[in-house]
């Protein structure tokens, strides 16, 4: 009997098996087509005989040249995978944060990440204009990185010095506040550079059409370590769930845990905003979808919504190229139009079906 | 044997004195109630014993100072049932139980074999087994209740604090769940301080009362001792006779003001 009743505590739901394997076959099939989707290249179905061809002790005659090979390796592969890290961040961080404020609403850029990361390109685009071709690094996406930090930073040191109380609404606020004030600086800086209101505009936007393997390399540190400790508190923030009261008399030290995970997130989605601008609607859409797919349990949640995310800004980024070629469509134009009539979509079905 | 203690306890918020000079000491299987009107500070002492409230004074579990022990530590001691806890709507009754195995789980490790085999019978004990797979927003106000308790057993703490436990239930599940509360005192020799409105149900459970009024006790013992018309008129405010039954039950039962 004791054995029946442990096996009642234990089972995990077919759904959350169903959907977790889906999700890592979706992401599979989004990668896939990512790689074979593209407006110059070899023919598709050309491009998974070369990957096969390419594992050791393996050779079949995939008929694509160099040249084409090269175009699939050295433009489309950086640019599905900068993809995936990007899509993967923005959904892990923007569910870590929503559990860890309890708001459904809130998404990465909540704590002023966006609006520091804007004015850092900005002004790293006002002030070098000329010298900018010339350096070994590109101070954009590190000038994008620095501000995020910095404008986080000084949200949580605001917010936590006037938020005695333990409420976290004194730290949102005070995002709101900093994401205002950096919000008018570059607005001020804008106005008196005309000349670069288009580049900052089309950052703004979103894009990953300049991926390169560099871009990859530079970001998969930050998005590493950030996945790895926001993953490790998936059962904690499910315990904060209770609220922060009951939380803290079940044994979790809330304060702690928040700003552990809320400095993860962020880290993480800086680097991310640094290389890809701010691709909106991420970090809200595929939380949501995972919730109404899987449950809210973050156990289930946070890692669902990191493969999921992965498939998902793949998916979104493969029509902005392929469209209205060549002029490229911004991705976070893309991710909206799409991602909010699929949204609105999966709400009225699982409407129906409860 | 566990004890919990309390020697000069005052909890403040701001300039607000809550609770002062509060003394008490409670061992294993005891069930103190405090009572006292609305903002008499009952539920601060509470508070102050879950390490919620910041106090000072000393509040020990087995000599040791609770509030520099880690959450964890405390956690494992004092069980804490809300008022109104807050129940996320669409989380299943067992991982809800599972939440009060928190304190044994290291931070990112996963629940044990050992802590399923707690969880089943804290379900199978409170009668929930049934319930294990149900989401919490289709519970009914009394299995809310049980549930709540459900968790805070499965801590496996010596001292249960409950806030109120039966403020949102029909006198039968009032009954029902203090009736609970006591058969698992007496199985598990817990030490608990309970705050109660009910007078009556508050007399008829408890060992002892502590009646409370603006942050001070000021009436202390059994509840022939406390709950006498004049102590009630001088603190609630209330005009009520106390009846005294055979079996030493003792009744509190409001009068009109205009009646003779």
């Amino acid at each position: 009997m004791a054995l029946a009743t442990v096996h009642v505590t234990q089972r995990a739901g077919t759904r959350v098996v169903t959907w977790t394997v889906a999700s890592v076959g979706l992401l599979v099939v989004a990668f896939l087509a990512g790689a074979m989707i593209g407006p110059a290249g070899p023919q598709w179905w050309r491009v998974p005989l070369e990957l096969v061809d390419r594992l050791p002790f393996v050779s079949i005659h995939s008929g694509v040249t160099p040249e084409q090979w090269n175009i699939v390796w050295q433009i489309r592969m950086p640019r599905v995978v900068l993809a995936a890290l990007v899509g993967s961040m923005l959904s892990l961080a923007g569910a870590s944060y929503q559990g860890v404020f309890r708001n459904p609403l809130v998404d990465p850029y909540l704590l002023g990440v966006a609006a520091g990361a804007g004015l850092g390109a900005t002004i790293a685009f006002t002030t070098n204009r000329v010298e900018t071709s010339t350096w070994i690094i590109n101070p954009v996406p590190l000038a994008a990185f620095i501000g995020a930090l910095v404008a986080v930073i000084v949200t949580y040191v605001v917010g936590t010095a006037f938020g005695a109380s333990r409420s976290s609404t004194t730290l949102v606020l005070a995002g709101v506040a900093v994401t205002s004030l950096a919000t008018a600086i570059q607005t001020f800086i804008l106005q008196r550079n005309n000349d670069v209101v288009r580049q900052v505009y089309s950052w703004i936007l979103g894009r990953l059409s300049s991926a390169s393997w560099g871009d990859v390399r530079l970001i998969a540190p930050y998005l590493a370590i950030s996945t790895v400790v926001l993953l490790l508190h998936r059962r904690v923030i499910d315990v904060m769930r209770v609220g922060d009261d009951e939380a803290t008399a079940l044994g979790v030290n809330v304060r702690l845990v928040r700003l552990v995970v809320v400095l993860a997130a962020t880290l993480g989605t800086a680097a991310a905003v640094a290389v890809s601008g701010l691709i909106g609607f991420v970090g809200i859409i595929v939380p949501h979808a995972v919730r109404l797919l899987v449950g809210s349990s973050y156990r289930v949640v946070l890692p669902v919504s990191a493969v999921l995310g992965a498939a998902f800004l793949i998916s979104a980024d493969i029509p902005g190229r392929v469209l209205t070629n060549p002029a490229e469509t911004p991705i976070g134009v893309v991710t909206a139009f799409f991602g909010a009539p699929f949204f609105l979509l999966l709400l009225r079905t699982k409407q129906v079906a409860r | 044997m566990t004890s919990i203690r309390f020697s000069n306890v005052a909890v403040r918020y701001g300039e607000t004195l809550a609770v002062d000079a509060f003394d008490e000491c409670l061992d294993a299987g005891e069930w103190l109630c405090l009572i006292g009107p609305n903002g008499a500070g009952k539920s601060s002492v509470l508070r102050a014993a879950a390490s919620l409230a910041k106090y000072q004074g000393q509040i020990t579990i087995d000599d040791k100072e609770v509030m520099r022990q880690s959450a964890r530590w405390r956690a494992r001691q004092i069980a804490f049932v809300p008022q109104s806890p807050l129940l996320p709507g669409d989380m299943i009754v067992a991982d809800y139980v599972m939440l009060g195995r928190n304190p044994f789980i290291k931070p990112f490790a996963t629940e044990s074999g050992h802590d399923h085999d707690v969880v089943a019978q804290v379900l199978e004990r409170l009668d929930l087994s049934s319930f294990a797979h149900r989401h919490l927003d289709t519970l009914s106000g009394g299995e809310r209740q049980r549930l709540v308790i459900a968790r805070a057993l499965a801590q496996e703490a010596p001292v249960l604090l409950l806030d109120e436990p039966t403020s949102a239930l029909d006198i039968g599940h009032q009954q029902h769940a203090l009736e609970l509360v006591d058969s698992l005192r007496r199985e598990r020799n817990l030490c608990i301080i309970s705050a109660m409105h009910d007078l009556t149900l508050a007399g008829l459970y408890a060992d002892r009362l502590v009646l409370m009024h603006q942050g001070y006790r000021v009436s202390q013992g059994s509840a022939k001792h406390v709950l006498r018309p004049e102590t009630l008129a001088e603190f609630y405010g209330v005009s009520a006779r106390v009846h005294h039954e055979p079996d030493g039950t003792v009744v509190v039962i409001p009068q009109r003001a205009s009646s003779n």
